[in-house]
């Protein structure tokens, strides 16, 4: 079972992860991330645009990636868009597996995947004005990390 | 043959609109040649640093083949998460 959501509503963690582990006996394992907007003081709020259509369908295809590679059971992915302020949730994913190990993997798998291919941008408000924030290094090298070609 | 272009993000604000309806001349028929195309009005295709194109929403390069009602997104790399 897969379940993704775009939405400008928050989500509740708590129901989220209960909606994931019900009537499902065969999950010993439940792994979840939550992305929050973060500022050091400066950021005041941030803006979260998308490419509706793409969005979805680049979110369950890397969804459906994850259980191609790992014997996960349910996934879930709450992403949110439109207007957030420091502390707001941006992500949601949640996985359930038969052990830990692979709820984990799979969990950080998403999310490095997420980072780079899901067409969603941030702009950052600050002070000084408004800034779309760059793409990072870092998240290319955290995400090909699980190629499979070396 | 028509096709329809869409814009995001920096790229989106840099252009001045968010899509445009394109005809296509005979012989432009990868998104590498579009953006050639494209690119004698929207110089800013040319100057984002990691242009990234989508063609019916899935991603592609610049060899990926397009065709008559295609629908092609350009943008900068993504930062959602």
């Amino acid at each position: 079972m897969i379940e993704i959501r775009v939405q400008e509503a928050d989500f509740d963690m708590s129901a989220e992860m209960l909606a994931l582990s019900r009537d499902d006996f065969a999950a010993g394992a439940l792994a979840s991330f939550v992305g929050l907007v973060r500022s050091e003081g400066e950021v005041l709020a941030m803006t979260l645009e998308h490419y509706p259509g793409m969005t979805e369908k680049a979110l369950a295809e890397i969804a459906e990636e994850a259980k191609r590679r790992w014997p996960i059971r349910r996934v879930c992915i709450v992403h949110r868009i439109g207007r957030l302020l420091p502390g707001e949730r941006i992500v949601f994913v949640g996985v359930t597996a038969g052990h830990r190990h692979d709820a984990f993997a799979a969990c950080e798998f998403l999310m490095d995947y997420l980072k780079t291919r899901a067409p969603f941008w941030k702009k950052e408000y600050t002070r000084a004005g408004e800034r779309w924030v760059e793409a990072r290094l870092s998240d290319d090298e955290a995400a090909s990390r699980w190629r499979l070609d070396g | 043959m028509v096709i329809k272009v869409l814009y995001f993000a920096s790229l989106r604000e840099a252009i001045g609109m968010p899509m445009e309806i394109v005809p296509l001349p005979s012989g432009v028929t990868t998104v590498g040649a579009l953006l050639a195309l494209l690119a004698e009005r929207h110089p800013e295709l040319l100057t984002t640093k990691n242009l990234r194109c989508a063609v019916n929403q899935t991603m592609a390069t610049k060899e990926t083949g397009i065709a008559d009602g295609d629908e092609v997104a350009f943008f900068p790399p993504v930062t959602g998460g």
